[in-house]
C-alpha cells in the first residue's frame, strides 16, 4: 500500500516535471522520494534533487533554501535515511508489543470498553458518553481473534482465564505502535531534517506513558493513531499546494478527511483536531484568495473541493458508523433508559418492543411517566425527605433515568381512592387527577416552597399517606392540543400536569441533584406555562389488568431523529461527569510536569503493578523545550521585524520554526487549554495527545538549538557539539528508559520509598504513586 | 530676565461646551435625590457588610474580588462617618437617621456620570466626530440600567468608569505626538487604572489583556519602523513594559497590602485561614497564642491542628468513647478509644508530648526541644490513652489503618505508640518543631505510615467528627498529611487531677511572632481564588445569551407598603441599537476584509486603520467582557453584561459616522440616515422617560401602568394586591 502510494506520486512528480517544471519550485518534494528508496526509483529522485536544487535558486523567496539544505543530514546519502525509518519502525512494534498478554487481568477502564466490545459481539443496546467508532473496532478486533463477548469485565482485576482477550490489546498496540512513525514523518515534512524527526520518534517510543497507554483495551491509542493520522495527511496535503487537483492532492485531502471522522468517530476530543485542520484550512483558503493570478472561480472550486473532503466526507463517514452502530445494537440492554420510549421500541426485549397494553389511559392504572426532553427520565420517589433548608421536609420527587419500580404511580380520581368494579373510566384531556406514588403511597404534591435548584420554581414532593393527602396533591391532566374529552392515549400523546392550587405545571429541569438526592433529576412545578419538552411528558408502561391489550404499532423513529437524540444523551452525560468529593481530581496544570500518574492495575506489594506516568526526562524536556521554543521563535521574529540581515541558513531555520513549529504549538494549545474550561472530571491520560505534539515540536526545536551551535563556536567544534548534543540526548531517553521501563512493563515486589524495590530510589517526585 | 516675560500675559481657554452640557446632565440623572430610597437595595445588602467590617476594621475574605472595591465603598462610608453600626441582614430594611446614605452612594454614582464625559473623550480619541461622541454620550446618558446600577452602593459603575479611563488615556498616549515626553504620564494612567479596575473585579482583566494586546500590536509596528534608532525603540519598550506591566502588578499588590493593614483585628473568617495568618490578627487566635513558648519540648501541651486545604479547620481530637466492635457493614474493629479531627476548640484537643524512655509529663528546666526525626509519644490529655495504630482498618476507609488511643484488652494487640515526627517545612535536619511554624508528619514508626485526615465524617457513632486514619507514605500525599502545633504551653503538673485543671486554663507566656506581609498576600490571594461558593441559583439569576436579548430584569428594590419599586431593566431601544450596530459592523468587516484580499481598496489606509482601531477596542471589549461569562460556571446576573454593553454604545454613533462619511454617496441617502438617527434618537428619549418611574423608584405607579410596562412577558415586575 505505501510502495504503491508513493510510485503514485513519483508518476505525478514526473509528469508534472515535464508539463510545466516552473511548478516544481516544491523542493520539499525530495524526502518523499528520498523514503521511497525501497521501490526502485533511485535515480529519478538523484535526478530530482538536482533539478529541484536547481529551480529553487530561481524562486525568489526561497532562493536560500538549496545551499542551506545542504547542511542537514538528509544529505548523507539514502541508506541510512531507510535505515532509520526502519529503525524506528522496529524499535516502535517491540516497545509496543512486548509482555502485550501481561498483566493476564482486566487493568482501569479496560473494564468499560472491553466491556462495550463485548455489546457489539452480543449486540446488546448500551449507553456511553464516547461515539461508538473506537468500541465497534475494539469489538471487531476481539471477534476477528475468537473471543466470544462472553467475558463480564465486572472490575478491574478480574482473571482473563482462557478468554482471548490479547486480539484487542494487540489491535490498539498496532495502532499505538504507529504513533512515533506518524510523529516521524509530520516532523520530517515540516522541518526536511531527519536529526528532528528521529529526535520526535526517540521520544515517543521510548516514553513509557505511551508505551503503557497503547498496551490496553482503551479508546486513546486508536484515538491518538486517528489524529496523528489526520495531521500526518494534513501537512501532506499542505505540500501538494503547488500541483492542485491532481491526483495525489485529492488523495490526500480525502483521507484528512477520513481520519478526522475517524477521531471524532472515537472520541469528541476528535474537535480539536478538527480544529486544527479548520484552522489550517482557513489559513491555507485565505493564501488563495489573496493570490490575484486566481480567478475567483479556482477559489470558488477550492473552496468547494475542502467543503467536500473535509466536511461533507466526515460527515457521511460519521454518520454511517452511527448507522452501523444503531443496526448491530439491535437487543435491549443496560442503555436502554437513557432514551425515549419511541427510541426503545427499536430494541429486541425491551417491554416496549413490539409492546401491547390497554390504548388509552384509565383510572386506577399502574403507569410510568417520562418526560419528553431528551434523556429527561422517569418520574421518580422514593423514601427520602428533602433535606432540612430545602423547601418543606416532605418526600423527594426526581426524574430517574434507569427502570426501576420506584418509577411507578396509580392514577385517582381527585375524590375516591378505591378503584371500582367493573369496567374502569377512561381518563379524558382537562380531568381532574391525582398521581400516588405505589411503592411508598405518596400523592404527587406541590406547594409556594422554593424548588431545590431552579429557585424560580416550585417544589414537588410526595405527601400523604394511603393516598390521603390535600388539596395540594390534584394536578388538572392535559394533552398538547387537544380539546375537551380527548382521550389520553398512551405512548404517543404528550401530556402537561398543570396543578390546580398554584396553576403550575410539572417540569424537569435537567439539573442534577447534589448527594442527598442521589444524582437524580430535579423535577419542579414551573410557574411558566411555556409548552416546552421539559414540561411534556409521555405514559410509557401502563398497566390495567381490566382493559384489554391492544398492540401497538409505535411510530418508528426516523434515523435523524435517533442521531440527534443519542448525541444529546452523550453530551448531558459528558457534562454529568461531575468530580465527586473526596475522588482524587486531576487537574490540568499536573500534566505537563507529570505531577501524578494513573494507577493501572494493582496497589499492594504483592500484586502485579502497572502505572501509567510519562517518562521523566521526556516529559520535562518537553516542557523545557516548549519554553526555548517561545524564547527562539521571539528572538527570531524580533531580528526580522527589525530588518537585521540574516544568513540564509538562519531564514531557513526561522522559517521552520514559525511555520512548522507554530502549527505544532497550535496543536498543542488546542489539545490542552480547552480542558482548563471544562467542568467534567479530568484526569491524567487526557494529556496524552498534546503531549505528542508537545513531543514533535520538541523534536525541532532541540534539533535547530543544536545546529545553531556555529553561532557561538567556529565549524569544526561546532558540529562536534551537535553530534555531541545528539548523543547526550539520545543516551539519557534511553538511560531513563531503562530505569523506568518496569512502570510499563509491570513490577511486583516492594513498593518504590522501600530500598529492595526496583523502582528504590526513582520516586523523584513524592506524588507518584508506584 | 527681561526678554523671557512676554507681555501681555494671555491665557486661552478652549473649552468644549457640549462636553460640559453631558457633564452635568449625567451627573443630574446619577446624583439627584440619591438618597431615596432610604433602604437597603439589592446587593447593598452583600457590600454593607464588607464596609461595616471595615469600619471595626475586622478581617474577613470575600471571594467574589480583589478588595480595592469594597475599600472604595467603605471610603465613602468613611467620609460620612459611618461608624459600622448598622446590620446588613435584608433588602428593603430601612436605614437608620445615623447612616448617611447620601455618602455611602456617592462614590459608585460619581464615577457612573463621570463615564458619560470619557465616552464622549474616548470617541474623539478613536478619531471619530465631535457629532458621533455626542452621540455615543446621549446613549450612555439614557440607559436606565446604568443610571440604577450607578445610583447605588455597586461596583460595576467604577468598574466601568475605570476600563474607559485606561482605553482613553492609552489612546490618548498612542495619539500624541512621539516627541512630547507629556504622554508617558497618559500611559502611566492608562496603567494605573487597569491596576485598579482588576482591583474592582476581576473582570477588569480581561479589558486589561484587551488593552496590552492593542498595546503589543502598536510596539510591534514600532519594532518595526527602521527610521527608529535601536535605543529610541529600546527606551520606548521598556517605558511601555514598566507602565503597562510593572506598575499595575506592583499596584494590585499594593491594594492588598492596603487591605491587610487596614484589617487588623480578627474575625468571622479568621478560620479560613492557615494558624500563622491567624496569629497575625488582633484578637481571636493571637490573644490566646500571644507568647506563647516557641519551641515545641518533650512534656508540651500542644493542640495539632491539620493544615488540610479544606475550609473547615479541625483538630487532632480524642474522647471516652471507643470504635464500635462491628460496624454496620460486618467489618471489626479493635474497639479501642476514638481519635477523630473535630472542628471546634475542646478541652479534648490538648495533647501531652511524652519522651518514649520517660515516665515524666512535665517539661524540664531547660526544656528539652524535639527536633526533626526524634520519635516521640503523644498522650491525650484527659484520658491519658497514647495515640496509636495497628494494622487494623479504618472505620470509613478500610484501605487506611486504625489510629486509635490504646486500651490495653489483653488480646494479644501490643500498644504500637511510637510516632517520628518530620518536619515537611525544615530548613535544617535538626531543626526543632515550632509552635504554629512548623508543618510536621507523624509518621508511625512500626508501619511506617502517616498519621493522616481523611475528609470523611464518622457516623452517629463517631458523633459526625472527622475521621484520623494512618496510610502508607506512598498513596498519601498533599496537605491532608501535615499537622501544626496551634495552642502550645510547657506542662508543669504531673499529677493528673492538676493536669486536668491546668488543660482548662487558658495559656500565655511573651513572644511576639510575624509572618512578612508576602506570606500573608498569597495566603489570602491564593484562599480567594481556591474558595468555591456552594453552587445556589437566585431568583433573578440568569444566563449570559439572555442578556443580549435582555430577557430577564432584576427587582432590585420595592417600598414596603407601595407599588413603588426600582428594576434594573435596561433601555430597550438602545439596547437593539446596539445589538444592530455590533451585527452591522461584523459584517461589513467580513465585506471589507475579503474585497481587500482580492485587491479592491474600498477605503482609504488611513480610514481603514480607525475602522479596524474602533473594530478591535468596541468589538473586542464586547468579547472579552462577554465570552468569559459563556464558560463560567457561577451565578450570573444581568448586570454583568453592563461593561460589554458599554462598548456597544461606543461603537455605534462612530459606525453610523463611518456610514454616513465613506458608504452613502448620494444626499438624499444621506438626509434619510440623518431623519433616521433623529428618529432613533427620540425613541431613545421616550423609552427612558417611559421606564424612569422604574429606574428612580418614584412616582409609585398603579397595577395597570405596571403591566403596562411589561414589554417581555418573561420580565418580572411586581404588583402589590390590594
Amino acid at each position: 500500500m505505501f510502495s504503491f502510494l508513493m510510485a503514485k506520486e513519483e508518476c505525478i512528480s514526473q509528469r508534472n516535471k515535464t508539463e510545466h517544471s516552473s511548478i516544481l519550485r516544491n523542493r520539499k518534494n525530495i524526502p518523499t522520494s528520498l523514503k521511497t528508496s525501497q521501490a526502485p526509483f533511485t535515480s529519478v529522485s538523484k535526478d530530482k534533487i538536482s533539478q529541484t536544487a536547481g529551480h529553487s535558486s530561481e524562486d525568489d523567496n526561497q532562493s536560500s533554501n538549496g545551499s542551506s539544505a545542504q547542511l542537514f543530514t538528509r544529505r548523507h546519502g539514502e541508506s541510512p535515511v531507510k535505515v532509520l525509518l526502519l529503525l524506528v519502525v522496529g524499535l516502535s512494534f517491540s516497545t509496543r508489543l512486548y509482555k502485550i498478554t501481561e498483566p493476564p487481568h482486566v487493568c482501569w477502564d479496560e473494564t468499560h470498553f472491553g466491556k462495550m466490545g463485548s455489546y457489539y459481539i452480543n449486540r446488546t443496546f448500551f449507553f456511553d458518553v464516547h461515539p461508538p467508532l473506537g468500541k465497534m473496532l475494539i469489538g471487531l478486533a476481539g471477534y476477528m481473534t475468537g473471543y466470544d463477548g462472553t467475558f463480564p469485565f465486572i472490575k478491574p482485576g478480574d482473571k482473563y482465564e482462557q478468554q482471548n482477550y490479547w486480539g484487542m490489546r494487540g489491535f490498539c498496540a498496532v495502532l499505538g505502535s504507529f504513533l512515533p512513525i506518524f510523529a516521524y514523518l509530520i516532523v520530517l515534512e515540516l522541518s526536511q531534517s531527519h536529526t528532528a524527526a528521529f529526535i520526535t520518534a526517540i521520544l515517543l517510543i521510548f516514553d513509557t506513558g505511551c508505551i503503557t497507554i497503547s498496551q490496553y483495551i482503551l479508546l486513546d491509542p486508536i484515538l491518538m493513531f486517528f489524529i496523528m493520522a489526520a495531521v500526518l495527511s494534513m501537512v501532506k496535503f499542505n505540500q501538494q499546494r503547488y500541483r492542485p487537483f491532481t491526483a495525489s492532492w485529492w488523495f490526500w485531502l480525502v483521507l484528512t478527511g477520513v481520519n478526522l471522522a475517524g477521531a471524532f468517530g472515537v472520541k469528541f476530543v476528535g474537535l480539536f483536531v478538527i480544529l486544527l485542520v479548520g484552522l489550517n484550512t482557513i489559513w491555507d483558503l485565505w493564501r488563495l484568495l489573496g493570490d490575484l493570478s486566481l480567478s475567483l472561480v479556482d477559489v470558488a472550486k477550492h473552496f468547494l473541493a475542502r467543503v467536500v473532503g473535509l466536511i461533507l466526507l466526515p460527515l457521511f463517514l460519521y454518520v454511517t458508523v452511527f448507522a452501523v452502530h444503531f443496526v448491530v445494537l439491535n437487543k435491549s440492554g443496560p442503555g436502554d433508559g437513557f432514551f425515549s420510549s419511541a427510541f426503545q421500541s427499536r430494541l429486541m426485549g425491551n417491554n416496549l418492543y413490539n409492546a401491547s397494553m390497554p390504548e388509552y389511559l384509565a383510572y386506577g392504572s399502574t403507569i410510568t411517566v417520562k418526560n419528553l426532553r431528551i434523556a429527561g427520565g422517569y418520574l421518580h420517589s422514593h423514601w427520602h425527605l428533602y433535606p432540612e433548608g430545602v423547601g418543606s421536609r416532605q418526600q423527594q420527587v426526581t426524574a430517574y433515568s434507569h427502570k426501576d419500580y420506584n418509577n411507578l404511580w396509580l392514577v385517582h380520581r381527585q375524590d375516591d381512592n378505591n378503584s371500582q368494579s367493573g369496567s374502569p373510566d377512561l381518563v379524558r384531556h382537562g380531568d381532574i387527577i391525582r398521581l400516588e406514588h405505589k411503592e411508598t403511597t405518596r400523592n404527587l404534591h406541590s406547594h409556594l416552597h422554593e424548588a431545590p435548584l431552579t429557585k424560580k420554581h416550585f417544589q414537588v414532593t410526595g405527601y400523604g399517606i394511603n393516598g390521603t393527602g390535600d388539596t395540594n396533591d390534584l394536578w388538572q391532566l392535559e394533552v398538547c392540543g387537544g380539546r375537551k374529552g380527548d382521550l389520553v392515549k398512551v405512548l404517543r400523546s404528550k401530556v402537561r400536569f398543570l396543578h390546580r392550587a398554584t396553576g403550575c405545571v410539572l417540569y424537569s429541569s435537567g439539573k442534577t441533584l447534589p448527594k442527598w438526592g442521589w444524582e437524580q433529576v430535579e423535577v419542579t412545578c414551573s410557574p411558566y406555562l411555556k409548552e416546552t419538552p421539559s414540561s411534556q411528558w409521555n405514559i410509557e408502561d401502563h398497566i390495567n389488568p381490566k382493559l384489554p391489550n391492544i398492540s401497538l404499532s409505535v411510530l418508528k423513529p426516523h434515523f435523524l431523529e435517533i442521531l440527534l437524540e443519542s448525541h444529546i444523551v452523550m453530551i448531558r452525560g459528558n457534562s454529568g461527569l461531575k468530580p465527586k468529593d473526596n475522588e482524587m481530581n486531576s487537574k490540568p496544570w499536573h500534566w505537563p510536569i507529570n505531577y501524578q500518574g494513573l494507577r493501572f492495575s494493582g496497589v499492594n506489594e504483592t500484586e502485579y503493578r502497572v502505572y501509567l506516568l510519562g517518562n521523566p526526562v521526556v516529559w520535562w524536556l518537553n516542557l523545557a523545550s516548549l519554553g526555548l521554543y517561545l524564547i527562539m521563535v521571539a528572538v527570531a521574529s524580533v531580528t526580522i521585524q527589525r530588518g537585521f540581515s540574516l544568513g540564509p541558513k538562519r531564514i531557513e531555520q526561522s522559517q521552520v520554526l514559525m511555520r512548522g513549529g507554530g502549527l505544532l504549538l497550535l496543536g498543542w494549545l488546542l489539545h490542552y487549554a480547552p480542558f482548563y474550561t471544562m467542568g467534567r472530571v479530568l484526569y491524567y491520560h487526557h494529556y496524552f495527545p498534546a503531549m505528542l505534539f508537545s513531543s514533535m515540536l520538541t523534536g525541532i526545536t532541540v534539533d535547530i538549538l543544536l545546529n545553531s551551535a556555529d553561532l557561538i563556536l567556529q565549524p569544526p567544534y561546532s558540529d562536534w557539539m551537535q553530534r555531541v548534543g545528539q548523543m547526550v540526548l539520545l543516551l539519557s531517553v534511553l538511560y531513563s528508559f531503562y530505569l523506568f521501563h518496569p512502570l510499563s512493563y509491570g513490577m511486583t515486589g516492594p513498593l518504590a520509598h522501600e530500598p529492595g524495590s526496583a523502582m528504590a530510589g526513582l520516586k523523584w517526585m513524592d506524588s507518584w504513586e508506584f | 530676565m527681561s526678554a523671557m516675560l512676554q507681555l501681555p500675559l494671555v491665557v486661552t481657554a478652549q473649552v468644549d461646551l457640549v462636553l460640559v452640557l453631558v457633564s452635568l446632565l449625567a451627573l443630574w440623572t446619577r446624583l439627584s435625590r440619591l438618597s431615596y430610597p432610604n433602604a437597603v437595595v439589592f446587593d447593598e445588602v452583600y457590600y454593607g457588610q464588607f464596609v461595616s467590617l471595615y469600619m471595626k476594621r475586622v478581617f474577613f475574605i470575600d471571594d467574589s474580588g480583589p478588595p480595592l472595591g469594597h475599600m472604595i465603598l467603605a471610603l465613602g462610608a468613611y467620609l460620612g462617618g459611618f461608624d459600622g453600626n448598622f446590620v446588613w441582614n435584608r433588602i428593603g430594611a430601612e436605614y437608620p437617621s445615623s447612616v448617611s446614605v447620601w455618602s455611602l452612594r456617592v462614590l459608585p454614582a460619581l464615577c457612573g456620570a463621570l463615564c458619560v464625559p470619557l465616552v464622549y473623550l474616548l470617541t474623539l480619541e478613536l478619531r471619530f466626530s465631535h457629532l458621533s461622541a455626542l452621540g455615543a454620550a446621549v446613549l450612555l446618558l439614557l440607559e436606565n440600567s446604568l443610571i440604577v446600577q450607578s445610583r447605588f452602593m455597586l461596583l460595576e459603575s467604577v468598574l466601568i468608569f475605570l476600563v474607559l479611563l485606561a482605553f482613553f488615556s492609552y489612546l490618548r498616549f498612542h495619539n500624541a505626538p512621539t516627541s512630547s515626553w507629556f504622554r508617558y504620564v497618559w500611559l502611566l494612567l492608562s496603567g494605573v487604572s487597569c491596576a485598579a479596575a482588576i482591583g474592582v473585579k476581576y473582570m477588569g482583566l480581561f479589558s486589561y489583556l484587551l488593552l496590552l494586546g492593542v498595546a503589543f500590536l502598536h510596539t510591534w509596528n514600532l519594532v518595526g519602523d527602521q527610521s527608529v534608532s535601536h535605543l529610541n525603540v529600546c527606551v520606548q519598550c521598556v517605558c511601555r513594559v514598566v507602565c503597562l506591566l510593572v506598575v499595575p502588578v506592583l499596584l494590585y499588590v499594593f491594594w492588598f497590602y492596603l487591605h491587610l493593614s487596614l484589617l487588623n483585628r480578627s474575625g468571622p473568617h479568621d478560620q479560613l485561614m492557615s494558624s500563622a495568618f491567624q496569629a497575625s490578627l488582633q484578637g481571636g487566635l493571637s490573644r490566646i497564642t500571644q507568647g506563647q513558648p516557641l519551641e515545641v519540648a518533650y512534656g508540651s501541651q500542644v493542640t495539632l491542628r491539620s493544615s488540610a486545604s479544606q475550609l473547615i479547620p479541625c483538630w487532632l481530637h480524642s474522647h471516652k468513647a471507643n470504635y464500635p466492635v462491628r460496624y454496620e457493614n460486618g467489618r471489626g474493629s479493635s474497639h479501642q478509644q476514638q481519635v477523630t479531627c473535630y472542628p471546634f476548640k475542646d478541652v479534648n484537643n490538648w495533647w501531652i508530648i511524652k519522651h518514649p524512655g520517660r515516665q515524666e509529663l512535665v517539661v524540664d528546666t531547660p526544656p528539652r526541644p524535639v527536633r526533626h526525626g526524634d520519635v516521640i509519644q503523644l498522650v491525650h490529655g484527659m484520658t491519658s490513652r497514647f495515640l496509636n495504630s495497628h494494622d487494623v482498618a479504618a472505620p470509613m476507609s478500610p484501605h487506611a489503618q486504625e489510629v486509635s488511643g490504646y486500651v490495653d484488652f489483653n488480646v494479644s494487640m501490643p500498644a504500637q505508640n511510637l510516632w517520628k515526627v518530620d518536619i515537611s517545612n525544615r530548613e535544617a535536619e535538626s531543626e526543632v518543631w515550632k509552635t504554629i511554624l512548623s508543618e510536621v508528619r507523624l509518621v508511625h514508626v512500626n508501619t511506617s505510615a502517616v498519621l493522616k485526615l481523611s475528609g470523611v465524617s464518622l457516623p452517629e457513632w463517631g458523633f459526625r467528627q472527622l475521621e484520623v486514619v494512618a496510610e502508607k507514605l506512598f498513596k498519601a500525599h498533599g496537605s491532608s498529611l501535615g499537622w501544626n502545633v496551634e495552642e502550645h504551653r510547657y506542662g508543669t503538673s504531673q499529677e493528673p487531677k492538676e493536669r486536668e485543671a491546668e488543660l482548662h486554663s487558658p495559656t500565655h507566656i511573651d513572644v511576639d511572632r510575624k509572618i512578612s506581609f508576602w506570606a500573608k498576600f498569597l495566603e489570602l490571594q491564593w484562599k480567594m481564588l481556591a474558595v468555591k461558593q456552594e453552587e445556589s441559583e437566585h431568583k433573578y439569576s440568569s444566563a449570559p445569551l439572555e442578556w443580549i436579548t435582555m430577557e430577564t430584569n432584576i427587582a432590585y428594590w420595592l417600598h414596603a407598603t407601595t407599588n413603588a419599586q426600582i428594576h434594573l431593566i435596561g433601555n430597550p431601544v438602545s439596547w437593539g441599537v446596539a445589538n444592530l450596530s455590533l451585527l452591522a459592523y461584523q459584517l461589513l468587516a467580513a465585506v471589507y476584509m475579503l474585497r481587500r484580499r482580492r485587491g479592491f481598496k474600498d477605503l482609504p489606509d488611513a480610514v481603514w486603520d480607525q475602522f479596524v482601531c474602533l473594530g478591535c477596542v468596541c468589538v473586542g471589549g464586547w468579547v472579552v467582557n462577554f465570552v468569559p461569562f459563556l464558560l463560567m460556571e457561577k451565578t450570573l446576573f444581568l448586570y454583568h453584561y453592563l461593561p460589554a454593553l458599554c462598548y456597544l454604545y461606543l461603537l455605534s454613533p462612530a459606525l453610523l459616522e463611518h456610514t454616513h462619511t465613506h458608504l452613502l454617496s448620494s444626499v438624499t441617502h444621506r438626509c434619510a440616515l440623518c431623519v433616521c438617527v433623529s428618529a432613533v434618537l427620540l425613541s431613545v428619549f421616550v423609552s427612558y422617560r417611559t421606564f424612569c418611574p422604574l429606574t428612580y423608584g418614584s412616582p409609585e405607579l398603579s397595577a395597570n401602568q405596571l403591566r403596562g410596562l411589561r414589554w417581555r412577558d418573561t420580565w418580572d415586575i411586581l404588583y402589590r394586591r390590594r
